[in-house]
């Protein structure tokens, strides 16, 4: 390197580009924070109602007398449906050394699976 | 002009070698592995677990069947594993988020990594008693 | 970047001159390139050695052959950076005692670049990251204008202060796991002299080093395992100063400033 003139910076287009980049990140921190509530109060819930050992029907009797509880599920799947496919990108990329515009189509197809088998679930208990 | 390609090409696995076990026994490392182990098991245990929900709550009586089914010992074992996976993850990335927002402090990261050890096996022993 | 040598044949390493007079204890380097394999060597043990004296020895007394790098061999320089026993450190300041607990020395090129050939890497890929990381500091002043002001005290300064003291060794870059895993990582050198030059009330480079800091390979991939932070011998953390990174790039984004 004769140090002349500074040399260009990774070029980086389309996916990889900054923003995308930094739009991946700030979501999965974003949803991450989101699930960080959600996933306390869950296990809440779920060791209330095993200590309790509720039936069948008192859970889904819990679940229909509040509008927020199908409401919390739902944000809770999209949330989800953000976070652990970004989460798998870096494992396909560090540790299966899958990369590139394959994967991610492979990540967002994972992606509305996720949102699509969470949502059906959330209207199972919403009634 | 230096690309991704160009860089990637240079550090091609064939040329160099990479560290072993030796370089990675430290508690940060520690803690990455688990937190990427413990995303890895929810990633792949979720679809299972909206399936399995949504055929239990379409019918009251298939929810209790397989509430039933939940009380195996077996089963409790593995839902204990999944517990311990969630706070492990939980509190991982909590302690994650608090250095990339908060702040970075060099004396309080083996202590983060214990309380995060500590909160999550409570959490799992929690259930596990419970259950 | 050099042409790594074809792998020679391994002589048997003769013994030292000294052999008989001195205790000797065994140790395995490095030689050839990413094909090669460990050849051992018996070196003299001596009070107060380190890592460099072994290397050294082995080259002057028992195989000319032997590639290395060193160049102060005081703790200033980092040329003489290696892995022992499976981590990276400065061998001019690693003692024999503190690291060969076991029964061997093992004394191997730095991880995660290039072998040349033994224990010489080239260290372009670790400078060409350097440089896409925009790690050169960008003077928006000239000689017509007063001194910057910058206070001691200010938190960029301080912060800077945290940071500056690299020298560019590698060891980080050796040490770290995800430069292992993904190829086009930056890695924690790179990024904590972006960090320090962001910092710089100076520099002009602005949102152009945000920009290559944060694309593919950026400071997003760091996943806070530490071991740069563990492993560097002037005591930096370069986790801290990419945690920095990762602040400053989603605060720009947000903003609409990426």
């Amino acid at each position: 390197m004769t140090g002349a003139q500074p040399l260009e910076p990774l070029a980086q287009a389309g996916m990889r580009g900054a923003r995308y980049a930094a739009w991946r990140f700030v979501l999965q921190r974003a949803s991450a924070a989101v699930l960080a509530l959600f996933v306390v109060v869950h296990l809440a819930t779920i060791i209330y109602a095993v200590r309790h050992a509720l039936s069948a029907q008192a859970i889904v009797a819990r679940m229909h007398a509040n509008v927020f509880w199908p409401a919390f599920y739902a944000l809770f799947v999209v949330a989800v449906a953000v976070h652990a496919p970004l989460g798998l990108r870096a494992v396909a990329d560090e540790w299966l050394g899958l990369r590139g515009r394959a994967t991610d189509a492979a990540l967002a197809v994972i992606a509305l699976v996720l949102l699509g088998g969470g949502l059906y679930a959330v209207a199972s208990l919403a009634g | 002009m230096n690309d991704s390609s160009t860089l990637a090409r240079a550090a091609s696995a064939d040329t160099m070698r990479r560290n072993d076990l030796r370089a990675r026994g430290h508690a940060g490392f520690l803690a990455f592995v688990a937190h990427r182990v413990s995303g890895i098991v929810l990633a792949l245990f979720l679809p299972l677990h909206f399936f399995a929900l949504s055929q239990a709550l379409s019918d009251p009586r298939a929810l209790d069947g397989f509430l039933e089914w939940t009380r195996r010992p077996a089963v409790k074992f593995a839902e204990t594993m999944l517990v311990l996976a969630l706070a492990v993850h939980l509190a991982g990335g909590v302690r994650l988020l608090f250095v990339e927002f908060v702040g970075w402090r060099a004396e309080w990261q083996k202590t983060a990594i214990a309380m995060v050890a500590g909160t999550s096996l409570a959490c799992a022993l929690l259930f596990a008693l419970n259950a | 970047m050099a042409t790594p040598v074809e792998d020679p044949p391994l002589p048997h390493a003769p013994a030292g001159e000294r052999s008989g007079v001195e205790p000797t204890f065994p140790v395995r380097i490095w030689r050839g390139s990413a094909g090669g394999a460990f050849q051992q060597f018996d070196v003299p043990r001596r009070a107060s050695q380190t890592v460099l004296d072994v290397v050294t020895h082995v080259q002057r007394h028992l195989d000319p052959t032997l590639a290395y790098r060193y160049a102060c061999r005081v703790g200033m320089c980092g040329s003489c950076a290696m892995s022992v026993n499976g981590k990276a450190r400065w061998t001019c300041r690693t003692h024999v005692d503190a690291v060969a607990t076991g029964a061997t020395l093992e004394i191997a090129p730095l991880s995660n670049l290039p072998i040349v050939r033994d224990l010489v890497v080239d260290m372009a890929p670790f400078f060409d990251k350097w440089a896409a990381a925009r790690g050169q500091f960008k003077p928006t002043a000239t000689r017509h204008d007063e001194f910057a002001k910058v206070s001691p005290s200010s938190p960029a300064r301080r912060a800077i202060d945290a940071t500056i003291e690299c020298i560019g060794c590698g060891v980080c870059y050796a040490s770290c796991d995800v430069v292992g895993w993904k190829p086009d990582y930056l890695g924690p050198a790179a990024l904590n002299r972006a960090w320090t030059l962001v910092n710089d009330v100076r520099d002009g480079e602005g949102v152009a080093r945000l920009r290559a800091v944060a694309a593919e390979g950026g400071c997003q991939s760091c996943h806070t395992h530490q071991s740069c932070t563990r492993s560097c011998p002037k005591h930096l953390s370069p986790t801290a100063s990419i945690a920095g990174l990762k602040r400053l790039v989603a605060q720009a984004l947000v903003k609409g400033k990426l």
